[in-house]
């Protein structure tokens, strides 16, 4: 038994999320990564690795919906946003200048902010039950143009455009999060707190898609006619879809403008959605681990262009120039999702495959 | 003998189109119901009525007593009617046996939140269901390409593996349009085997659509002639094969 490790005795054992030895060390040896991290790493690069955790919650929402289900959203940055509010209001100085009601544990304000996010996704999910495609896209993109008026106008809640508000409060049932103390810098903990979250977003999100619900996504996503043959309800799972995923762009937005110190409402706009849209695509569609990698990825894009700086002396770091570093970095997102879409279609995961299956047959070429 | 399904009167047209003018048939207990025709005679239309795609204009479909006509897709799968398609209709992503966990879809009973949580009835049911692919995977001899993407199967397999989704559904009535198109002769004779399996083990009834008449003639209890969605003959394949009616639709008349 012990020099046949794919033989399996049991369905529970074959169906489990570690099946495999490779499977089991490899995660093994990112929790231990993960664990050494903070004593190795200052706190300016934990804090950005804390923002890629909540981000990847974002991303996996957006994977599940356009990954899985097939169905293109451009109206991610919109339900971000209205996460990212609903859990600002609720945490906020009942005192301030801007609505709040003084809830500041975060057990309450983020299921909330998932909540009305959810309910929101259940309200545009009709669209998507009668649209596919490009359409269901323009129609998505709409709904960011009209969020993007809302977060603007309303004031009482956004703080208005340029002016924005505080986001909520990193408040774990009556412990700080966000202040430094004996456990740790707020950056340290602020990490912890994002990893662990991140580990049962993506725990959620894997155990969702090998469900009858992520094959019933898969499904419509390949062929919608003949999942709707063998007994798959069509506009029932779109509408779960969008559900789930709102709930987790609801989440992200909740957790990552804490970290960010500071809400702008204009942030929520077709720029962010595109970004999520890259995530999925050059992590690798169909994958939770896929949205993982490319969230992090595209989050650290800026700082690690920002580190390569000192190769290429003819880039200017002030905006005023040509070219400078801001350019570059647009320019290198879309040459990234053009390359990957030519050549690794199915993003970072595909290259992961690659050189998996040379691993595995090595020393024969396939 | 009661009849499983009873297909009545039914008109289809797209514009000026008449896909399915005035055909009525039905199939009885255990029966292979055979529907054969020139390219382009509304076999695969009659199909898609049953199965919800189509709505037709006129007509009624009783299925073991319950009227088709208007209910959506996938309530007829759950009601036990299952089909395979003309040109492959599998999930290509998928590996094979995800494809037949697909076909157990209705059998499966949790929610989005047991899903999540992956325990209790989520899991336990998970695997009593795949247990059960796992007897169809055995009954259509499927070992080898359990895991592999369906996409990258030889196509005579992928039919297989078409026809292992539909019996999946556990269904009261089989549609098989076209089962064999495109096969040699081994894989035909393979297929013929599957479904007189089918008929003898499991006794389920099959409306089966083909070009192949070697076939229908030997498994058919009956056959159905439709030429220009219009009835020629029903009758045992005997009577058909001889029918002047059939013989003017394929081979045409001579002035």
């Amino acid at each position: 038994m012990k020099n046949r490790p794919l033989l399996y005795t049991s369905y529970a054992g074959e169906m489990g999320l570690l099946n495999t030895r490779a499977k089991q060390l490899s995660v093994g040896l990112m929790i231990l990564v993960a664990l050494v991290l903070p004593f190795v790493l200052d706190d300016q690069w934990l804090s950005l690795l804390a923002i890629c955790a909540a981000t990847a919650i974002g991303a996996i929402g957006l994977g599940l919906v356009t990954g899985y289900a097939g169905q293109v959203s451009l109206g991610h940055a919109f339900f971000i946003g209205i996460g990212t509010f609903t859990a600002a209001v609720l945490s906020g100085d009942p005192n301030g200048r801007t609505l709040g009601f003084g809830i500041t544990n975060m057990l309450i304000w983020l299921p909330a902010a998932g909540l009305v996010a959810l309910v929101a996704g259940i309200i545009v999910a009709p669209l998507a039950t009668r649209l596919r495609g490009l359409y269901l896209a323009i129609v998505t993109l709409g709904l960011v143009v009209i969020g993007e008026h809302i977060f603007a106008e309303w004031s009482d809640v956004t703080g208005g455009l340029g002016v924005g508000r505080p986001p909520a409060t990193l408040d774990v049932a009556g412990y700080h999060v966000g202040v430094t103390d004996s456990v740790g810098t707020k950056d340290q903990k602020a990490y912890w707190l994002m990893l662990i979250l991140l580990v049962v977003f993506a725990l959620a999100a894997r155990n969702l898609a090998r469900s009858k619900v992520g094959r019933a996504f898969t499904a419509i996503r390949d062929r919608d006619i003949a999942a709707g043959v063998i007994g798959v309800n069509l506009p029932r799972y779109k509408t779960i879809a969008f559900a789930i995923s709102s709930f987790y762009a609801g989440c992200a937005g909740a957790l990552l403008y804490p970290l960010i110190g500071f809400i702008e409402p204009g942030s929520f706009n077709l720029g962010m959605s595109v970004l999520y849209v890259a995530m999925v695509l050059i992590g690798g569609a169909g994958t939770i681990s896929g949205a993982i990698a490319g969230a992090f990825f595209i989050t650290l894009l800026p700082t690690l262009t920002r580190q390569l700086m000192p190769l290429l002396p003819f880039i200017s770091e002030s905006s005023d120039r040509i070219p400078n570093l801001l350019q570059l970095q647009t320019i290198l997102y879309g040459v990234l999702i053009i390359g990957f879409l030519i050549f690794e279609p199915r993003g970072l995961f595909g290259i992961w495959i690659r050189i998996r299956s040379y691993w595995k047959s090595w020393p024969f070429s396939y | 003998m009661s009849n499983v399904l009873e297909f009545h009167d039914v008109r289809l047209a797209f514009a000026g189109v008449k896909a399915i003018d005035g055909v009525s048939f039905e199939v009885g207990e255990k029966e292979l119901f055979a529907i054969i025709g020139p390219n382009g005679a509304g076999k695969t239309s009659i199909f898609n009525v049953l199965s919800g795609v189509y709505r037709p204009q006129t007509g009624r479909v009783t299925f073991n007593g319950v009227d088709l006509i208007g209910k959506r897709p996938h309530r007829i799968a759950e009601l036990g009617l299952a089909r395979t398609f003309q040109n492959v209709e599998l999930f290509s992503n998928l590996t094979v046996l995800e494809n037949l966990m697909l076909g157990r879809h209705h059998h499966l009973h949790y929610g989005s939140l047991a899903a999540i949580a992956w325990w209790g009835r989520a899991k336990r049911q998970e695997i009593e269901n795949r247990q059960r692919v796992e007897e169809i995977v055995d009954f259509l001899e499927l070992e080898q390409w359990r895991k592999v993407p369906v996409g990258l199967l030889p196509y005579g397999v992928q039919k297989r593996v078409e026809l292992g989704r539909a019996l999946a559904m556990e269904p009261k009535l089989l549609l098989l349009d076209e089962p064999v198109a495109g096969m040699n002769l081994e894989e035909t004779e393979d297929m013929a085997r599957y479904i007189l399996d089918i008929r003898d083990e499991l006794h389920l009834p099959m409306i089966l659509v083909e070009h192949d008449m070697g076939l229908v003639m030997d498994l058919a209890d009956r056959v159905m002639v439709v030429d220009f969605g219009q009835p020629v003959a029903t009758g045992i394949p005997a009577d058909i094969q001889h029918h002047p009616e059939v013989i003017r639709a394929y081979l045409g008349v001579s002035n």
